[in-house]
């Protein structure tokens, strides 16, 4: 082989990885990037998008948000939800990963309870949104139900009523969002080796220290998994509360991606929506940041 | 056989084809038409007043750019802030103040003038500094529905002219108990359209203003009036409870249900309404005015308005376009498809001689004016919204009309 062949078909070898990851990247740096970077050049603009020739506004938009209590209220709403949302998903799926996973419970039973647990898994955001309010709503279900077993002496407004209205879109979230932790959870208590709970049973062991010293430790690596990826898309909820309560009543149930969206298409204020979405963006990022370290670690 | 074709032949033949596609070129002109109507009317229908339009105008394309409300809405501000608009474009008044600040809309007044167009034909001609930049084609007028069984159940014989009397009659409709009010208001903020359609309906309605000078004036008498008037309403327990996640689609149900005696809506839903509860017996009322007021009444409304953009290099075909619309037939034609009220005055739509209600509302509409503040404003459902937080604060009882008008003045100004 002569040295320009050697060196041409090393070109070749080299180059050869980049070429089969081009269509990939191309598609990344077209659907992913490109917008990313777009939104980040708009946030640095004044009158993004609506005027041809726009200015750059350096920092403004993103003092100009920082200084609105709206948004800080909205950042406080965002992690209530996110939190609550994801503590309650990982309690909830975890009771009925339990319940689908005893032998103590009929098959016939234990299958369809699987399919009943599941069932919310099922639905769009926008029919979610439209059961619980119709569910919640001063006349409806819920209410006469709690009024008929006395726990309310009156029709609650749950979603108009500022004491109320965040405690129950959370609460529709959270019915939405348990049956993806359940699912994965079924799944971690299905591989843990049944030697485990046999060890433990001649040791003496009683239920819950089987629970506390066997099944959480060996589930730990899922929890943690879907709990950081329950928490970065829970943090970007929209339609839900959108539809029930579009951020309010006044705004007590703002959250950030709310917050945006009026910034965006009430406001006409593209530029500071912009920079609500890089704040967002940002949030997003550290949380898969932390996400694949955690990964990696494993 | 063989054929042999003489070059003198193929060039007659590519000099004709030239000759054939310049003319061609020279003869038609596609206008561009983005609108959201067409999904709304009955199909086929807006397509088929084109092919009219184009046929009394030959050597005139239109090709309609249709979709969703919300989707027309976004694809005009993009095309506006790109130079990319539509020859012409179909306008909601919340928009025009955006799109003018933009340079997005063309002047109609040269063309109105130099084709001597009769401006006294059309209902409204919105301006924003000065310069022509919508007319309205079809409106959707927003009168006071009763439901006349709850009226005559709770012994309201005569229909509410007056703010005392729809108290009144909203009171004695009510039976918490039954799930039943007195009236309805839907002020989610999601769609905060409630605050123009049923609360600054009432200022409209009494021939006062929500501004002064081209300025809110949110904190005087008229709006905070309204706004202690809603109050009283809410504090004797006549609306319908859930008012600040209530939408529009709601406020409809709730009266097609028999659960509201009263509620203020889009003469658009007529049909719907007598499709939903065919056994519903209701009339329509003007918007109640205040004590002894006796001048004409603002009818608010919606619109489908209509503009030529900018940017267009053929203003004059678009402009025939619109005078087309707006003509007496024409218009005619296109608002009793739509259940509308027209944009020519001297329009009348089939459906006022053939249907009751709709005959009533004409007469509402005829005795009255126009009226929507919010047309032209800038950020108009940004305005909504901020109104709608401190209407919300103000049920909620956090704070009273004066203070609710004082903070929803601070954030209008904010925009102005």
């Amino acid at each position: 082989m002569t040295r320009q062949k050697r060196s041409h078909h090393k070109l070749k070898r080299a180059v050869a990885p980049y070429l089969y990851l081009s269509p990939s990247l191309l598609i990344i740096g077209l659907l992913m990037l490109l917008p990313m970077v777009t939104v980040i050049a708009y946030s640095f603009q004044n009158s993004a998008v609506l005027r041809r020739d726009p200015s750059f506004a350096g920092l403004k938009h993103y003092q100009a948000i920082f200084d609105d209590p709206v948004f800080w209220a909205s950042l406080w709403h965002t992690l209530y939800f996110t939190c609550m949302s994801v503590i309650f998903h990982m309690t909830i799926g975890m009771v009925f990963a339990l319940m689908l996973n005893s032998d103590r419970i009929n098959p016939t039973l234990r299958n369809i309870l699987r399919v009943l647990y599941i069932l919310p898994w099922l639905f769009t955001a926008v029919i979610i949104a439209v059961i619980w309010r119709l569910l919640l709503e001063p006349n409806g279900v819920v209410n006469s139900i709690l009024m008929q077993i006395g726990i309310i002496g009156s029709k609650v407004e749950w979603f108009s009523s500022p004491e109320t209205a965040l405690h129950a879109v959370t609460f529709a979230n959270i019915w939405a969002g348990y049956p993806l932790f359940m699912v994965s959870l079924l799944a971690g208590l299905q591989g843990i080796p049944k030697d485990f709970y046999e060890a433990a049973d001649i040791d003496g062991a009683k239920a819950y220290q089987k629970l506390i010293f066997i099944t959480i430790p060996q589930l730990m690596p899922i929890i943690i998994s879907i709990s950081l990826l329950d928490f970065i898309w829970t943090m970007q909820v929209f339609p839900l509360i959108w539809i029930t309560t579009g951020g309010g009543p006044i705004y007590s149930t703002e959250v950030l991606s709310t917050y945006t969206y009026k910034l965006a298409f009430s406001s006409y204020n593209l530029s500071q929506a912009s920079a609500s979405a890089v704040v967002i963006l940002l949030i997003s990022l550290g949380l898969t940041l932390f996400y694949i370290r955690y990964q990696k670690a494993r | 056989m063989t054929f042999r074709i003489k070059p003198a032949m193929l060039k007659i033949a590519a000099a004709a084809w030239l000759l054939g596609a310049t003319g061609a070129m020279a003869a038609d002109t596609t206008l561009e038409f983005t609108q959201w109507w067409e999904p709304e009317l009955p199909a086929g229908s807006l397509r088929a007043i084109m092919d009219d339009f184009e046929a009394a105008n030959p050597g005139i394309k239109v090709t309609l750019v249709s979709g969703p409300y919300a989707t027309t809405r976004d694809q005009i501000s993009v095309g506006a802030a790109t130079g990319t608009l539509s020859d012409v474009v179909g306008l909601d008044g919340a928009w025009v103040n955006n799109l003018n600040a933009q340079n997005a809309l063309a002047d109609m007044n040269p063309m109105m003038d130099a084709s001597k167009f009769d401006k006294a034909q059309v209902a409204d001609i919105i301006k924003v500094d000065g310069k022509a930049v919508m007319f309205p084609v079809a409106s959707f007028v927003y009168p006071v529905f009763v439901n006349l069984d709850l009226a005559a159940q709770a012994g309201v014989t005569k229909l509410p002219s007056t703010r005392a009397e729809f108290l009144e009659a909203a009171k004695k409709m009510t039976h918490a108990d039954k799930n039943q009010y007195g009236w309805v208001l839907p002020l989610s903020l999601q769609t905060p359209s409630g605050v123009q359609n049923d609360m600054m309906s009432w200022v409209w309605a009494s021939g006062q203003s929500m501004m002064a000078n081209g300025k809110p004036a949110l904190e005087g008498k008229p709006v905070v009036d309204m706004l202690a008037f809603v109050k009283s309403l809410n504090d004797a327990g006549t609306i319908s409870p859930g008012i600040a996640t209530k939408t529009e689609q709601e406020k409809v149900e709730e009266f097609v249900n028999d659960r509201v005696g009263m509620m203020i809506d889009s003469l658009a839903h007529v049909n719907l309404i007598r499709k939903r509860n065919p056994k519903l017996n209701f009339d329509l009322i003007p918007v109640p005015v205040v004590e002894n007021y006796t001048g004409k009444r603002g009818l608010p409304y919606a619109s489908w308005g209509i503009g030529i953009s900018a940017v267009s290099k053929h203003q004059e075909e678009a402009w025939k376009l619109v005078q087309y619309l707006m003509s007496e037939k024409v218009n005619a034609k296109l608002v009793s498809l739509a259940n509308a009220f027209p944009g020519n005055v001297n329009a009348k739509p089939d459906f006022v001689t053939s249907d009751k209600a709709f005959a009533k509302a004409f007469e509402i509409f005829k005795t009255g004016y126009l009226a929507n503040e919010f047309t032209g404003l800038p950020v108009a459902e940004d305005l909504m919204t901020q109104f709608d937080v401190q209407a919300q604060k103000m049920l909620a009882g956090e704070q009273s009309p004066e203070q609710a008008a004082a903070a929803a003045q601070k954030g209008w100004m904010a925009k102005f």
